[in-house]
């Protein structure tokens, strides 16, 4: 795992001091209002509904024990005791007192951690798979790329007053766990003809009220040239990009505007006025950081105990069958713990859940946590001999839920319970859903499927590539749920279609019970997954089993 | 009244023959440049030029450091004059993209004194950017 060195280490300690010099500066009048929001935002803090909300980096989504258990401190401290993971590998504390967040950020830094660039018009967290280092269909680990992007980021002289926000995702697998095309910049890892590695660079992806997919913009670029291409698109969108409309103002506006060849071919004309200014250390510190991220050592030992606890324990095995994914060594398995139990609210967990996790994973796991955009928490190394006991670890702190891609292991973004922005409830929603498949007793026999929840049209529950997608309204007053089928976030990725009208609130979850028993009755086989049945009948009977007749005349 | 900003602290304002793009066909070394003003169209005058001033019309508009950082990537060695609404807080940020002095109304020198500036005056420390670069 990356270890700060002495200059990250300085740059952040640095980094507190200035923030917590531009707070007495606010309040003695030297910066305006207006100054000190985007300084207040490039540093993680929001003003929300409540209370202000810090919003903390999990670069590339990866956590220590030490890190996690000083995560769960700060909840303990500074919060109602618990936090909440985000779609884009962050965690939010939802209560932080002004005066008590330089201490929070001191507390960080002490881990070496950040909130630096978690908001605001700047170059985000950069994301990366969750099942980076352990996935058994990866080309290379991803993460050592998006650690010299986060140090290139970190506060880039030019890119801190971007026209808006800009966010970036990697990852080393075909299979695509980082929704790439739904970001700003998507890098994809290929191997070009001659064996070696480098990107798909994607550009222009992203969601909110104009979900667009990104386009290839480079289907191959050497690794080496990473930094300079990079900074290249930022440096063509932060001039082209729109400062008249902050709803225009993404990259996807800009390329939709230009044009895809237009912009290209911008692109690569600074990519060779930038690509000279790059010397060759960036090279070399990538070797350290690759280095740093060099795979644990794996133990060789009988995995005979795994297959005992599968057939004498039935709860146990379906958690197996769920939670776990294939790592590339053979006697190893990555491990999802969902953070989605039944009721209560997706992504959050308490200081106890947020220990037990820390120690769990340096009993088990290598010392190794990763915290996924779908608001769950990984053990990416997990040896087969010890899941049972990691299991019951697991079980007695209330992190044994087995239902890792299943109709309850939803997507939502805080809603109108903490954001200012929201237009209607997403949480509530999350909870009822998940809490009604679970009284029917039929989210196994479902199969795998995606629910995403936004509160409103900015679209931080991905709601777009969700199979089933939920969008919450206001209509004049009155919250409505408006429902999209067939999006998908993976390397094949498409925005969801609209089904028609909205629902209101408490008409929202038997909609989605109408839409999934009918794909009950449409598939062909068990094994038919809702995406496929969607895919193979298109909209059609689901909009049927959505609006029968007497609905339609109730709407008109 | 308007007060320049170096790493040394607040000075005067040295007058300088400034024109904009559209007159820069005649300029006596010191071109104004908008925000949106694409650089190209100073390239053949860049080698006799002594002074580029470029405008930052509001703090939440970052065009000027790309700007300045393409000007610099094109040749142009002479000096780099932010000028506009930049607070303290991007004087860091300015230096870094290959600015030389900052150009500050009366009134943000009053509600930012020269300390303030001056706490950035040590721009050099603590910057990703000349590490990945060199």
């Amino acid at each position: 795992m990356y270890s700060y060195s002495d200059f990250d280490e300085a740059f952040v300690r640095n980094r507190v001091a200035q923030f917590t010099d531009q707070i007495s500066r606010r309040l003695d009048g030297s910066l305006t209002e207006d100054e000190f929001r985007p300084l207040r935002l490039m540093n993680g803090l929001y003003l929300q509904l409540h209370a202000y909300m810090l919003r903390v980096a999990i670069p590339y989504g990866t956590l220590s024990p030490r890190q996690m258990h000083a995560l769960a401190d700060i909840a303990q401290t500074y919060d109602k005791g618990y936090g909440h993971f985000t779609t884009r590998q962050n965690i939010q504390f939802n209560w932080p007192k002004l005066p008590e967040v330089p201490a929070i950020l001191s507390a960080l830094a002490d881990v070496e951690m950040h909130a630096i660039q978690t908001s605001g018009n700047t170059v985000r967290n950069v994301t990366a798979d969750h099942f980076a280092g352990a996935a058994a269909d990866e080309i290379e680990d991803p993460r050592p790329y998006a650690e010299l992007l986060r140090q290139w980021s970190s506060d880039h002289p030019e890119f801190q007053f971007l026209p808006r926000k800009f966010k970036i995702a990697v990852t080393g697998s075909p299979n695509d766990r980082a929704v790439t095309r739904a970001h700003d910049i998507g890098l994809r890892m290929q191997r070009n003809a001659a064996g070696e590695v480098g990107f798909e660079v994607i550009a222009g992806g992203g969601l909110g009220r104009t979900p667009m997919l990104g386009f290839v913009i480079r289907p191959f670029l050497p690794v080496e040239d990473l930094l300079a291409y990079v900074e290249a698109v930022l440096s063509v969108y932060n001039t082209l990009g729109r400062r008249d409309n902050k709803y225009k103002a993404r990259i996807k506006i800009t390329v939709h505007e230009t044009g895809r060849e237009e912009i290209t071919r911008m692109v690569e004309a600074r990519f060779a006025e930038i690509k000279p200014q790059f010397g060759g250390a960036d090279q070399a510190l990538l070797a350290d950081i690759r280095a740093a991220f060099a795979p644990p050592k794996f133990r060789t030992a009988p995995t005979i105990g795994y297959e005992a606890a599968r057939s004498k324990d039935p709860i146990f095995r379906a958690w197996a069958d769920t939670n776990l994914a294939p790592h590339r060594h053979p006697d190893y398995a990555i491990v999802t713990v969902s953070i989605k139990a039944h009721g209560q609210t997706p992504g959050d967990a308490t200081a106890a859940q947020m220990h037990r996790l820390a120690d769990l994973a340096a009993a088990y796991g290598h010392s190794d946590l990763r915290i996924s955009h779908e608001q769950n928490v990984i053990l990416p190394h997990v040896h087969k001999s010890d899941l049972a006991a990691l299991h019951a670890g697991l079980s007695e702190a209330g992190l044994a839920t087995a239902n890792v891609g299943l109709i309850s292991d939803i997507i939502a973004c805080p809603g109108m319970d903490y954001c200012a922005l929201a237009t209607a409830r997403s949480i509530p929603v999350a909870q009822d859903i998940a809490l009604r498949f679970d009284a029917l007793k039929l989210e196994h026999d479902i199969g795998p499927l995606k629910i995403k929840i936004s509160g409103c049209i900015n679209a931080c529950g991905h709601h777009h590539i969700g199979h089933i997608g939920i969008l919450g309204l206001d209509r004049a007053g009155v919250e409505s749920y408006q429902i999209t089928l067939g999006g998908d976030g993976s390397q094949d990725a498409v925005i969801g279609e609209k089904t028609g009208p909205g629902f209101a609130y408490d008409q929202i979850v038997p909609a989605i019970e109408r839409i999934v028993l009918a794909y009950l009755g449409l598939r062909l086989a068990q094994d038919e997954t809702f995406l496929q049945t969607y895919q193979r009948l298109g909209i059609a009977p689901f909009k049927a089993a959505l609006y029968p007749p007497e609905a339609v005349d109730d709407a008109a | 009244m308007s007060l320049l900003v170096t790493d040394q602290g607040f000075g005067p304002v040295p007058a300088l023959p400034f024109v904009g793009l559209d007159q820069i066909a005649s300029h006596r070394g010191a071109l104004d440049l908008a925000q949106t003003d694409a650089p190209e169209a100073a390239l053949p005058y860049l080698a006799d030029l002594a002074c580029i001033r470029i405008a930052f019309p509001s703090v939440a508009d970052g065009r000027g450091f790309t700007l300045a950082r393409r000007l610099r990537a094109l040749g142009f060695a002479g000096t780099l004059r932010a000028q506009g609404a930049i607070i303290a807080d991007q004087y860091a940020m300015a230096r870094r993209s290959g600015f030389d002095e900052v150009e500050i109304p009366q009134a943000m020198a009053d509600r930012q004194p020269q300390e303030q500036w001056l706490a950035r005056a040590n721009w050099q420390a603590h910057d990703y950017q000349s590490r990945l670069r060199a």
